[in-house]
């Protein structure tokens, strides 16, 4: 074949092709979804394109050890996804990156999920400064699970509003033969203890515009003293996360009344408690510091979906997001894996408050907090793990671990500083 | 005709030393850049956030508690691990290099599976080994009375399980390297030294070691640098903790690169650490030249007077 007759072949296929595609322009849309949703998503996406046949969706799942940094190196090499799911802490992040679509103007459409309908806790763990960046998907925070059966042993029938309340039930519970051998079980490393107590007490982490820590404040020292005495009184056994081989064998066998965690456990105790455990265990809101308080106050977490800033296919990404955030989908969405539905309608239209343990999440999702949304928080958090571990343990005093602390943040705000500084010279 | 341009010898070796040039230097050189700069989350969005500040890495670094825990950690594993592992494998390989142990091929090939296995696999299992309350170690102990012991929960201990499982994840690879060294060892050495009336002792101390003297500072050097890096034990087991009792300096470095993204900060940790490895090799390779000339050539004068005898 001649060179000419070649390139008119090329050609003409080129225009063939572009004839075809004229008619039906199919979108292609990229979504990058972790570990078990990035699953389960995939069920819900034939449904979708259907009601959109000019959109196909390729879902991407990524787990979840992984996902942080597949997602940096694809916005490192201008890889990335129309559509991620992104981790509540990874928000601001993926913002200062420059990587993610204001939502402000897409809410707006009347094609949007009334912004009313979303806990208030939870839309506002997606706005940075004003601005909504992203979505929420399904929502995560903290309650506790307790032991009914071993509580009712020791004369608590019902479950305490308050931290003195908390706290009695824990001695009774404890000097009870037959009842708990500790009161709750709370890894001296993890910072959800003395972040969500310092939620309840008003404390804010940070100041002046989360350029400085502020943990010696009064607010957060009140609640690091609340934590630090259930370890010295004993309610709490002085254990590091990865001290705890079987959290789920520990509950069974009454090693303690009570235990912080999330949404995800309810399915987990259900599967991993044995039977004769199963009737005796169910989860409360929060206890307040005040008993007028309550609930108290707990973390605004969970995943959101985001679109990518520079995605081509912006009307097909918000197609997506918002389908995926309708009341009835998110429905399906907890039917599949569980993950708790953001919006007060999908509470209501599925009647979940009536389902049994998840009353207890209804009232808490009504009082959740999100924790600074700055791209170095995951850090700050790790540090107030760590010197709260550092002070449990008496390593430090708990004066000198909170000095400590805000001066470690202080150094890891040192680049948010100047960048302020320089953005406000600018100005 | 004549070749004109680069000779054969470097056409030949361009593939690899562009390889190495492409994904070796230049990654190094790099990284040694930006050692000098603050390059972290912001400046992968933007770069004109990237701020040169000169040796301030190094002077953090220096400053950093965190970094000193780390070295002292990692220089517990070494000089407490390091010798355990090399005593640990040349015991190994005499015991197997002996007539009188039988079935040594299934001995060796026993003692090198722990090699070959994949480290997270085997971390899992010492893990479940290591469990205070149902653990086979603790177990085995309650037996002798001995009460239970946390070993990756207690700070003081969870250093020492680390070191454990290591020496007996690692140990046979040194072994098998020194097996080599031990069948290299001419008989008729062994067979002088008893003519001259040398007990076993003697034979070890005048004959085994010194012929080995090689193998040796192979062995140790490699295990020097290996055990410097210690890293994947400690990510897998305990992630640094308790209290950092196991963050190791390659862990920090991880940490700090690949969660915190202070990647100028972490390449000042990776050189570092390099500068640590390369002077603790010289050190080494400096005693054993120190050594060497009093020890070996007695070897060979021997093995000389042996060849003028035969």
């Amino acid at each position: 074949m001649s060179r000419i007759s070649r390139l008119l072949l090329v050609a003409s296929i080129v225009l063939l092709g572009g004839c075809r595609s004229e008619q039906t322009v199919v979108t292609e849309l990229h979504f990058w979804a972790m570990g078990r949703e990035g699953e389960m998503v995939q069920r819900l996406i034939p449904e979708f394109e259907a009601a959109h046949p000019d959109i196909r969706v390729r879902v991407q799942q990524i787990p979840w050890s992984a996902a942080h940094e597949k997602l940096l190196t694809a916005h490192v090499g201008e890889t990335m996804p129309d559509v991620f799911q992104v981790g509540n802490t990874w928000l601001a992040e993926f913002v200062a990156l420059d990587a993610v679509l204001r939502l402000d103007d897409w809410m707006s459409r009347p094609d949007a999920p009334p912004a009313g309908d979303f806990f208030a806790g939870i839309l506002e763990g997606n706005r940075i400064g004003a601005t909504l960046y992203g979505l929420p998907w399904y929502v995560d925070t903290r309650v506790l699970f307790y032991r009914k059966d071993l509580l009712a042993r020791a004369g608590i029938v019902t479950p305490p509003r308050s931290w003195p309340e908390f706290v009695s039930a824990m001695r009774r519970a404890i000097a009870t033969p037959e009842s708990c051998q500790n009161g709750l079980l709370l890894p001296i490393n993890e910072w959800q203890g003395p972040i969500v107590f310092g939620l309840q007490q008003g404390a804010t982490f940070l100041r002046d515009g989360d350029r400085y820590g502020d943990f010696e404040s009064p607010a957060f020292r009140r609640a690091f003293d609340f934590h630090g005495s259930l370890y010295a009184e004993n309610l709490a056994p002085a254990l590091g996360a990865t001290q705890v081989s079987n959290v789920y064998q520990a509950f069974a066998s009454g090693q303690f009344c009570f235990f912080l965690s999330g949404p995800w456990n309810i399915g987990e105790m259900g599967r991993r408690l044995p039977p004769a455990v199963q009737a005796h265990w169910d989860v409360m809101p929060l206890p307040a510091p005040e008993g007028s308080g309550w609930p108290g106050t707990s973390l605004a977490g969970g995943a959101s979906l985001a679109i990518h800033r520079d995605s081509p296919n912006k009307e097909a990404a918000w197609a997506l997001v918002s389908w995926l955030s309708r009341s009835d989908i998110s429905l399906r969405f907890f039917e599949l894996t569980g993950d708790l539905p953001p919006r007060i309608g999908a509470w209501e239209q599925g009647r979940l408050a009536e389902r049994p343990r998840m009353a207890a999440f209804r009232e808490q999702l009504e009082r959740v907090r999100p924790v600074p949304r700055i791209p170095e928080w995951e850090r700050i958090a790790y540090l107030v793990g760590r010197y709260t571990e550092l002070a449990v343990r008496g390593a430090l005093s708990r004066d000198a671990a909170l000095a400590a602390l805000d001066a470690d943040v202080d150094r890891v705000l040192e680049k948010r500083r100047w960048l302020l500084e320089r953005e406000a010279a600018t100005r | 005709m004549r070749f004109h341009g680069p000779s054969a010898g470097v056409l030949f070796l361009a593939p690899a030393l562009s390889l190495i040039l492409v994904f070796f230097a230049l990654p190094v050189l790099a990284a040694f850049a930006l050692s000098f700069t603050d390059f972290d989350i912001y400046a992968i969005g933007d770069a004109g956030t990237l701020r040169f500040i000169g040796l301030g890495n190094y002077q953090r670094l220096l400053a950093d508690p965190l970094f000193w825990i780390s070295l002292k950690n990692t220089a517990f594993f070494v000089f407490i691990g390091g010798p355990l592992s090399v005593a640990l494998s040349l015991s190994a390989a005499l015991l197997l290099h002996s007539r009188l142990t039988r079935w040594p091929n299934v001995f060796r090939t026993v003692f090198f599976l722990p090699v070959v296995t994949t480290l997270v696999a085997v971390a899992v299992v010492w893990r479940y080994l290591y469990q205070p309350e149902q653990g086979l170690l603790n177990r085995a102990l309650s037996f002798f009375g001995v009460p239970p012991v946390d070993w990756l929960g207690d700070p003081a201990w969870a250093m020492p399980a680390i070191i454990l499982m290591a020496v007996w994840k690692n140990f046979g690879f040194n072994m098998v390297i020194f097996l080599a060294g031990l069948q290299a060892i001419p008989e008729r050495l062994y067979e002088s030294a008893r003519i001259d009336g040398a007990n076993a002792h003697q034979q070890f101390w005048r004959v085994t070691l010194p012929m080995l003297a090689p193998t040796f500072l192979l062995v140790t050097v490699m295990t020097l640098i290996g055990y410097f890096q210690l890293f994947a034990e400690p990510y897998v087991m305990t992630q640094g903790g308790p209290a950092n009792a196991t963050l190791s300096v390659v862990l920090l470095m991880y940490q700090e690169g690949f969660r915190w993204w202070n990647i100028g900060y972490a390449a000042s940790i990776a050189f570092v650490l390099f500068l640590i490895i390369l002077a603790g090799t010289l050190l080494q390779l400096a005693i054993s030249r120190g050594n060497g000339g009093a020890a070996r050539p007695s070897a060979r004068v021997s093995v000389r007077r042996e060849e003028a005898d035969a």
